[in-house]
């Protein structure tokens, strides 16, 4: 399988999600921003960190950049393309994904573990995945979800839910709610699932000496529902 | 305008110093030559007042590549890999604006590091805020967080470790302190001594603006009423930016273009210009015409003065500036030739074609003032008698749950959840433990590094309160496993003009000399912060050691939580009860007199030379040292960090409980054993020669204490976590 991680300059979890992706076998390959065109690409990833430092709006200078595209154009034709944390936030500036991701409610930057609910299983991302709670880490500024009533409602209606902040259970409560997100959302995928936008970060969890193993199960599953 | 004594005096030059400079240069400096000496022979810049102590720190050893004197120190950690880390303080410009002072330390330190070809790996920090009574300590304790964490986690270096304490000294003067540490291959260490004449020197990173003029200068001297006035003093951060000269210095740097290179930190353009010529025994010429500037119309002076942050100086090889031009512009930063080393021996500072300033880099270097102050011994306090009614109405439980939730001991968790700790992939023991530890990405090895001071210690007696906080950071790195290799220092003081101030200097240093000599932990980098003081009143003498340490096998890394239940765990190390400056007697006693805890350099190392074998041979389950609040505490957050409770052994013979529990001896460390290797590990602790006694034994849930305490894991947790929280989210 082959992948390709966007370069921005200012992204930071470029390097972090091309290890992940290697160690579960996909082949990677670095994209400069200022590129134009994707390589071939069975998935391609926009990763974290604070592209163009985020000085605008997080993801907003992003959504201009030259590569971005043919990334569009990849995923208009169906491609697989996800967006972690900054990444996501640079999906909705795009319009790519529905709403907008707004300050932390208590208006702090949160690195933690945060359990996360699958919602949606009907996908190429979590389709076989053998938890239905995952335990995962965050680190952002911005990670309050919110779109319009309208927006929710044609989620609702679409299954477009992706993940939801909960306990280690997978009791949903807005308890457990680390940063305001409406509905505790953590991760939204498009109208046919090909687009992924998640504020939880899978690649720091990817060995039993780092913060979890549950990353580490999210890449084979999804390297497995694309063999 | 001409040069008088009243301008060098605002300058923050001394009567003599000025006529020192007349005297040097046989007539009046002009201004800019004016600017060139105040910055270069400020007490930030020159260590005048402490430089002939310094000179007593061991700061050598096997394992030493670099020790003080570069950008930042450097250590050989096995396979070509080296460490390169330093520790810097940012405590005035903190003070003043608490978001850009913290968010610029932290970018100054990374650039020191990234400056020697080292790509950080890890952030710490060690930051002292004023009482908690203080009206200004919330407001100055969230802006230096979010500073903190505004520009580490936006270029994505983990911060992995730090320190927080409250104390009435900082009201005026808060500290801020940071330390990275970066990772480089031992053949690709770059200095910034400069060689070789008509060498292009290159200016990269940010535009110069008018920010940051004379912040160096400001840092040495102390606080009055006016500080709003020095708001323009304080340098603007952009994390972005240097995220952006990390990426295209460290592009720059996979070949041989570079000759050396230095960052523009304090005093900017002057001193890195300057140091680059001075360790080269070289002259530099340089044409400010071609400095890019943020601002229009600006002067020599302040061009050469300006603290505008990410920038950096290279003197490059011959003909490899279009290459290095490259390689900026790609990651859209500044690129520009802006003079030449020559064999002058001089600064030569050419401004619309006319010299604007000519000084020997002698006069501005090695004939910077060096003074060795009037310092006034201090006595070790009698032991104070502590009239033991005062116990009668306490009971254990009580005085445990009150330490707990203490500003200075409890969690500190609403603090480095802000920081991004977990970014790089490779940190493996976060924040809250006894160090902090990531591993050399891609190898088995490992490097902890944890940042200690311990202000009421050195307050009450500095020179055992210098071996201290040596020996704290010793035991902190052999708590995670790792052989400690060698530290950075961070010497906050008061006014060195002032006798029991320089004392108290110079006899922290001694301190942490013997300690570091004895323990074989040399100093390889550091700095000094003179004049924390406001309106008279000085803060405690706070040393602050950042230490690091070497695991070959990551996978033996340990951590203070316990790990199962029906485990044994031992003390090591003599309890004698010590009160005097614990936590036990200065806060829930309000005793403040007396000595600290005595240091015995013996016991500290065998004790710590044989925990860590029984370490490596895999006999350890968890591991943590006592320190602040004693066994009960430190007990308590092994208990706290692995969820498992604990039954204590009542204390044998006719010992004082409170005494026994709260006491804050040193050298001691407890450790979690299973029962099936408890004999060997004590006949390995009896042939050594370490002091050990069973401590108790883990259980579910309870920390219990038979007729003392009984109480719940999850209601300690919440004692200790939830009171930082409160103060500054309600």
């Amino acid at each position: 399988m082959n992948s390709s991680v966007i370069v921005f300059p200012g992204s930071n979890c470029d390097r972090d999600i091309a290890i992940a992706l290697r160690k579960f076998g996909f082949k990677n390959k670095m994209i400069w921003h200022e590129d134009v065109e994707l390589p071939k690409s069975d998935l391609v990833v926009l990763p974290g960190g604070f592209s163009y430092g985020d000085y605008l709006r997080c993801g907003s200078m992003a959504s201009k950049s030259k590569i971005i595209q043919s990334v569009i154009k990849f995923a208009n034709s169906g491609g697989l393309l996800m967006g972690i944390c900054n990444g996501f936030q640079i999906l909705t500036e795009t319009s790519l994904l529905p709403g907008v991701l707004l300050r932390n409610k208590f208006s702090k930057f949160i690195c933690k573990n945060v359990f996360v609910k699958i919602n949606n299983i009907e996908n190429n991302y979590f389709k076989n995945i053998k938890k239905n709670v995952l335990n995962l880490h965050i680190a952002h500024n911005e990670g309050n979800y919110f779109c319009s009533g309208e927006q929710m409602k044609e989620m609702q209606e679409n299954n477009q839910i992706a993940l939801l902040y909960c306990d280690e259970k997978g009791e949903v409560n807005e308890k457990y709610n680390p940063n305001g997100s409406s509905k505790n959302i953590a991760g939204i995928f498009s109208r046919k699932k090909n687009i992924l936008g998640m504020m939880p970060h899978p690649e720091r969890m990817i060995e039993k000496y780092l913060s979890g193993e549950d990353g580490s199960l999210f890449f084979e599953n999804l390297l497995n529902n694309l063999k | 305008m001409s040069v008088t004594e009243k301008i060098a005096i605002d300058h923050g030059l001394k009567k003599n110093e000025f006529k020192e400079i007349c005297n040097l240069l046989k007539r009046t400096p002009n201004i800019t030559e004016l600017g060139l000496f105040s910055a270069m022979w400020n007490e930030h810049c020159s260590y005048k007042s402490s430089k002939i102590h310094l000179k007593k720190l061991p700061t050598t050893g096997k394992k030493v590549i670099q020790g003080p004197g570069e950008n930042a120190g450097v250590v050989d950690i096995e396979d070509n890999d080296a460490i390169v880390f330093k520790i810097e303080s940012h405590n005035h410009p903190s003070f003043i604006e608490p978001y850009q002072g913290a968010a610029t330390g932290v970018g100054g330190i990374m650039r020191d590091v990234f400056t020697m070809g080292a790509r950080p790996i890890a952030n710490l920090n060690s930051i002292h805020f004023g009482s908690t009574q203080n009206k200004k300590t919330k407001n100055l304790l969230r802006g230096v967080v979010n500073g903190i964490g505004g520009y580490g986690n936006c270029i994505g270096i983990p911060t992995i470790g730090g320190q927080t304490t409250f104390d009435e000294s900082y009201n005026g003067n808060i500290l801020v302190n940071a330390m990275t540490i970066g990772l480089v291959k031992k053949d690709k260490i770059f200095y910034s001594k400069a060689t070789g004449i008509n060498k292009p020197v290159i200016y990269v990173g940010s535009k110069t603006g008018r920010d940051g003029i004379h912040g160096a200068s400001m840092a040495s001297n102390v606080f009055d009423d006016q500080i709003e006035e020095k708001k323009p003093t304080v340098q603007v951060g952009d994390p972005f930016t240097e995220k952006l000269l990390l990426e295209a210095c460290l592009e720059l740097m996979t070949d041989d273009s570079i000759i050396s290179i230095q960052d523009m930190g304090a005093a900017g353009l002057t001193s890195s210009s300057i140091e680059m010529a001075s360790k080269g025994k070289l002259g530099i010429e340089l044409n400010l015409d071609k400095v890019p500037c943020r601002e229009s119309n600006m002067t020599p002076y302040e061009i050469m003065l300006s603290e505008s942050q990410e920038r950096m100086l290279i003197v490059l090889e011959n003909g490899k500036e279009e290459k290095a031009k490259k390689i900026f512009e790609k990651w859209n930063l500044d690129f520009a030739v802006i003079g030449k080393t020559t064999n002058s021996k001089k600064i030569e500072i050419y401004f619309n074609g006319i010299k604007n300033a000519e000084v020997p880099i002698e006069f501005l270097s090695d004939k910077s003032p060096e003074y060795d102050r009037k310092w006034k011994k201090i006595k070790l306090p009698n032991k104070n008698k502590i009239n033991k009614d005062l116990y009668k109405n306490l009971k254990i439980l009580d005085v445990l749950k009150k330490i707990l939730s203490s500003p200075n001991v409890c969690s500190k968790e609403w603090i480095w959840e802000q920081y991004d700790h977990t970014v790089m992939g490779d940190t493996i023991q976060k924040p809250g433990g006894d160090a902090g530890v990531v591993r050399v990405h891609g190898t088995n090895k490992a490097v902890a590094a944890a940042v200690d001071s311990s202000a009421n210690y050195c307050f009450a007696h500095p020179l055992t309160g210098g071996k201290q906080i040596v020996c704290e950071s010793w035991r902190n790195m052999i708590s995670v496993g790792a052989k400690p290799l060698a530290i950075t220092n961070c010497l906050n003081f008061g006014n060195p003009e002032k006798e029991k101030n320089m004392g108290e200097f110079v006899e922290c240093l001694t301190g942490i000399s013997e300690a570091c000599k004895y323990l074989n932990y040399p100093v390889v980098s550091g700095n000094v912060s003179f004049y924390n003081e406001t309106k008279d009143k000085g803060i405690k003498p706070t040393p602050t050691i950042g230490g690091i340490g070497f695991l070959k096998d990551y996978k033996k890394m340990t951590s203070m939580s316990l790990k199962k239940n029906d485990n044994i765990v031992l003390v090591v190390g003599k309890t004698e009860g010590h009160i005097d400056q614990s936590i036990f007697a200065t806060e829930i006693l309000n005793e403040k007199k007396g000595p600290p805890p005595e240091i015995n350099l013996f016991n500290e190392k065998n004790n710590g030379e044989t925990v860590l074998s029984l370490i490596n041979e895999g006999y350890v389950k968890s591991v943590h040292d006592v320190s602040v609040g004693g066994l009960l505490v430190a007990v308590t957050q092994m208990c706290l960090a692995g969820n498992i409770g604990i039954k204590i052994n009542k204390p044998k013979g006719l010992v004082n409980f409170f005494e026994y529990f709260f006491g804050e001896d040193q050298g001691r460390y407890l450790i979690e054993i299973e029962k099936n290797d408890i004999n060997k590990v004590k006949s390995v602790l009896q042939k050594n020669s370490v002091y050990f006694s069973e401590f108790g034994t883990t259980q579910e849930k309870n920390v219990v204490l038979k007729d003392e305490i009984n109480v719940t894991i999850d209601e300690l947790m919440k004692i200790n976590k939830t009171w930082l929280n409160n103060y500054m989210d309600n």
